[in-house]
């Protein structure tokens, strides 16, 4: 079973779009949004879901002010300062600012203070008219959005190994920090959407340097091409001296948003359309390295 | 709370959007020109997208004042003192300690490190000592006498994102009037680090599903973190009038609305935002900044 995660560094170069895409014309796959940060794969795929699991991420630390003698010695010892005087008297803790280290807990002389998992975060197993998705909303403002993509990832496979599915299509999160590490551990091939902008090959690179530790295949397309065709051959150069293999140049067409407003695919949306074909050809592409490497 | 005794703090705007490429680097860079122009020099530009900051790709001709190490302390466990009691284990909520008694192993993996300091509380023997380790870099740009860019730049293989983000907002930046923050995407503790002690928040959004989705996000975690903030809607033109529709039901505030244009999208692209600037779109950019400027006097 092979896992292709997309990625892309900068944020909004249609990760989500080509990877719905992608579903669209994959057989034998089940459908990951690892962007759980503000995921929006559901958006197009219209999942009916099948079962929701609460997510425990980490503590928040609360005081107890019928307790609290004021001593503050938490405010001290606190590192992340999440503890403030509050403007009548006594302290309280900001849930935002709160890492969840407890150490608050354990040093308070009185024992004023305790903490909770917070539970805000949901992850969901879901029907599309595709195949499977796994896919998670995760609460306002949360932590450990890294182990949340680490939860749905593992969710997914074990149903592609459950219903002898060949692969996983996971839309990756935007950024190389936390959740994108979480994403790349242990994926086999990584397709990366980039926009032909200066900003787009900056966190490409930073990107490229990042998956290498994790060893992946990678591949590439470089989305709405013709936005900056000299850019486009600066990328193109790019990936050439990195032996990162470019898969297709998709054209700007407003046709792309067109098929978001109906909330369908572009293949199923314009499937004749040049623009299909090469969605067809980026997955066969993709799909035949893995079948090649299945049959060695 | 921490107040504000002085009568000259900076005013902070954060610029921050949900969903990634909507155009919030777009809209700082142009926000940090035209606050120039027309309302002061003081300004600082800085760039809280850590993991991709783009913000310097715009300001080819800036001046590097200062590039230092961003570090967090991180603990190391001093093998000769330590008696393998695994206490430090049992405090570390990040499971970032692993100690062996039999073989007398133990060792701090700093990657999982949140430099919370609860293992130094735990240690009785002293066996706990702390090292600077680098996160990442911290760079200050002149654009002239009074107007600088801060960027932090994660390093690479790094999860810590959101804590390079507070080293990154303490770096002075002189004696700016206006200070804006741009945000990384998301909803998550990055965007909260970078909004959190900002006067004002714009969230910049794109007219399509996805935009308006991810913008709903971001509106629920400023209402839960009591923010003032309104909107600019950028790319208009492409997609549906459904992001105005909520924006009216919701009673939130359309600052500005920035029109789609291929041909400004490929100057961005080149890294050329301030170079041509269409007359339309500094008309639109113009108000921005004068508006802007009418209501913060109300939060400063």
């Amino acid at each position: 079973m092979h896992e292709i995660t997309l990625l892309s560094g900068k944020g909004g170069t249609g990760k989500t779009t080509i990877a719905a895409a992608l579903a669209s014309v994959a057989r034998d796959a089940v459908f990951c949004d690892a962007d759980v940060d503000a995921a929006d794969m559901h958006l197009i795929l219209k999942p009916e879901i099948l079962e929701e699991h609460r997510f425990e991420s980490n503590y928040v630390a609360k005081i107890d002010d019928d307790n609290c003698t004021r001593c503050s010695k938490c405010v001290e010892y606190c590192r992340f300062d999440a503890i403030h005087y509050k403007p009548f008297g006594g302290l309280e803790i900001n849930p935002f600012q709160c890492e969840g280290c407890r150490l608050c807990e354990r040093i308070c002389p009185v024992g004023a203070i305790h903490s909770e998992k917070n539970n805000n975060n949901f992850w969901y197993v879901s029907n599309t008219r595709f195949g499977t998705l796994v896919h998670a909303r995760m609460g306002a403002g949360e932590e450990n959005s890294g182990k949340l993509v680490t939860e749905v990832r593992k969710k997914a496979m074990e149903i592609a190994k459950e219903t002898g599915a060949r692969f996983v299509i996971t839309d990756g999160p935007p950024g190389i920090g936390c959740p994108v590490i979480s994403a790349l551990t242990g994926t086999h091939k990584v397709l990366m959407v980039i926009e032909p902008t200066k900003s787009g090959l900056h966190d490409i690179e930073r990107l490229v340097d990042l998956a290498r530790n994790f060893e992946p295949e990678m591949f590439a397309v470089i989305n709405k091409y013709d936005i900056n065709t000299g850019v486009t051959k600066e990328i193109e150069k790019y990936l050439e001296e990195n032996s990162i293999q470019l898969l297709a140049r998709i054209p700007f067409d407003t046709v792309m948003v067109e098929a978001m407003l109906h909330e369908k695919t572009i293949v199923e949306f314009k499937p004749a359309s040049a623009l299909s074909k090469m969605i067809k050809e980026i997955w066969e592409n993709v799909a035949k390295t893995a079948y090649a490497e299945v049959t060695k | 709370m921490k107040t504000n005794v002085t009568t000259d703090m900076p005013l902070k705007i954060a610029i921050a959007s949900g969903k990634g490429g909507t155009g919030k680097t777009t809209v700082s860079v142009n926000l940090f020109h035209f606050i120039r122009q027309s309302w002061t020099s003081r300004v600082a530009l800085v760039d809280c997208d850590v993991e991709e900051p783009n913000d310097l790709i715009f300001f080819p001709g800036a001046k590097l004042l200062s590039e230092k190490e961003a570090t967090l302390p991180v603990p190391e466990i001093i093998t000769d003192k330590c008696t393998f009691c695994r206490k430090c284990v049992e405090y570390c909520e990040f499971n970032a300690i692993v100690v062996i008694p039999p073989v007398k192993f133990a060792e701090i993996n700093p990657s999982l490190c949140h430099s919370c300091g609860a293992c130094l509380v735990a240690c009785q023997d002293d066996a706990i000592i702390e090292k600077p380790y680098s996160i990442g870099k911290i760079r200050k740009y002149a654009v002239d006498e009074q107007a600088v860019i801060v960027e932090g730049l994660l390093k690479i293989g790094s999860a810590m994102q959101t804590s390079l983000i507070k080293i990154v907002k303490k770096e002075p930046v002189n004696n700016a009037e206006v200070i804006l923050y741009d945000a990384p995407p998301g909803t998550s503790c990055p965007v909260v680090t970078t909004t959190a002690d900002a006067d004002y928040i714009i969230l910049v959004t794109e007219p399509t599903p996805f935009g308006l989705h991810d913008l709903k996000l971001t509106v629920d975690l400023l209402r839960e973190l009591e923010k003032p903030f309104g909107v600019i809607v950028n790319k208009a033109g492409l997609g549906n009038r459904d992001v105005y529709d909520y924006l009216e039901k919701e009673d939130i505030e359309l600052i500005g609305e920035i029109p789609f244009d291929k041909k400004y999208a490929s100057g961005y692209a080149r890294g050329e935002l301030l170079s041509h600037i269409p007359e339309k779109m500094e008309n639109i950019y113009r108000q921005i900044v004068q508006d802007l400027k009418e209501k913060v006097s109300d939060y400063a």
